[in-house]
């Protein structure tokens, strides 16, 4: 059984359900703390939501500079999958291990939603479970969302196929190319601003098919690593 | 002691949200004079003792790793703020 590290900084919101998420997949969860440089022999890593640090100076910077996170950005260089959600996206961009950057929101209003999106690359350790071109509805909550790069850089990750989520209809944030999240060059490393770990179990998710609160889309991240440790 | 300041704005390409929404607030107050506004950040690192060349080398090098992020923002100043006072009095004929 995958053991997957859930980092908690101060601040941090969404640690719980990260966990939860990872127990709903079936792997094992394990608590990683913001200020010890020891990744406990996980297999996986993840960064989930929140407000690190209040969000000063900017969403993610000082988060950037815990001891945890020299041996993430160490073991990821190395293979190990990493997935940043929300503000956990906005830790990885600061620590340099994901491009661009995110701004306000071009609306500046705090947007929370469920949000409709396409999986653009079904390669990586986190979305191999989903198929190319698959449409998932997972929530969507932030201030500081709006993705920005330089246009060589976006060009790039296009070229790559690195941009591995993309907003479906309208842009809620104005993200550059309406990005949603993006991969390293290898693949391990995935940052998005949506929030797959708020839709894994019936009852608690967004609206699905099968009815109010039944969606279920975030789910496949986290069983696309356990996959990805296996295989 | 000894303060530096250092100002860190939003790159010109990059659309600053804080700076539009000022913009479009200010001619409600009358201030329609005004056709664009950018918002950037201002920083005051203290040290014991004066602002030495070291120090300021030691700012700019803090500006550019931990207070500004170069996919976003650029820093655009880092001084010694009672020298560039001093010299702005000198340079008005005030002193």
């Amino acid at each position: 059984m995958g053991r997957i590290g859930v980092v908690t900084f101060p601040g941090t919101l969404d640690d719980r359900d990260a966990a939860r998420a990872v127990r709903l997949a079936g792997g094992e969860p394990v608590a990683l703390w913001h200020a010890d440089a020891d990744l406990q022999g996980v297999d996986a890593v993840v960064l989930p939501g929140g407000f690190s640090y209040g969000d000063y100076l900017r969403a993610g910077a000082i988060s950037r500079f815990a001891p945890v996170m020299g041996e993430v950005v160490d073991a990821a260089g190395k293979g190990l999958p990493v997935l940043g959600i929300c503000n956990g996206f906005q830790v990885l961009t600061e620590a340099h291990l994901l491009p661009g950057s995110m701004i306000k929101n071009d609306h500046l209003h705090f947007v929370c939603r469920e949000q409709v999106l396409v999986v653009e690359n079904a390669g990586t350790a986190w979305t191999n479970a989903y198929t190319a071109g698959e449409r998932i509805t997972i929530p969507l909550k932030n201030q500081d969302g709006q993705y920005v790069a330089d246009e060589r850089t976006l060009d790039e990750l296009e070229g790559e196929g690195r941009v591995v989520f993309r907003y479906e209809g309208t842009n809620p944030n104005g993200s550059r190319r309406g990005i949603a999240g993006v991969s390293n060059a290898a693949g391990n490393v995935v940052g998005l601003m949506p929030h797959p770990e708020h839709a894994v179990e019936s009852g608690f998710g967004p609206d699905g098919a099968a009815g109010p609160r039944s969606g279920t889309d975030g789910l496949r991240f986290f069983t696309s690593v356990l996959h990805a440790l296996v295989g | 002691m000894g303060r530096v300041v250092v100002d860190v704005m939003p790159k010109p390409e990059i659309l600053d949200p804080q700076g539009k929404a000022v913009a479009n607030a200010l001619p409600r107050l009358g201030f329609g004079q005004f056709t664009a506004v950018r918002q950037g950040k201002r920083f005051e690192l203290e040290v014991d003792g004066p602002v030495t060349p070291e120090v300021l080398e030691a700012a700019a090098a803090a500006a550019e790793q931990v207070l500004s992020n170069p996919v976003i923002e650029d820093v655009v100043r880092v001084a010694d703020i009672e020298a560039d006072a001093a010299a702005t009095v000198a340079s008005q004929g005030l002193a």
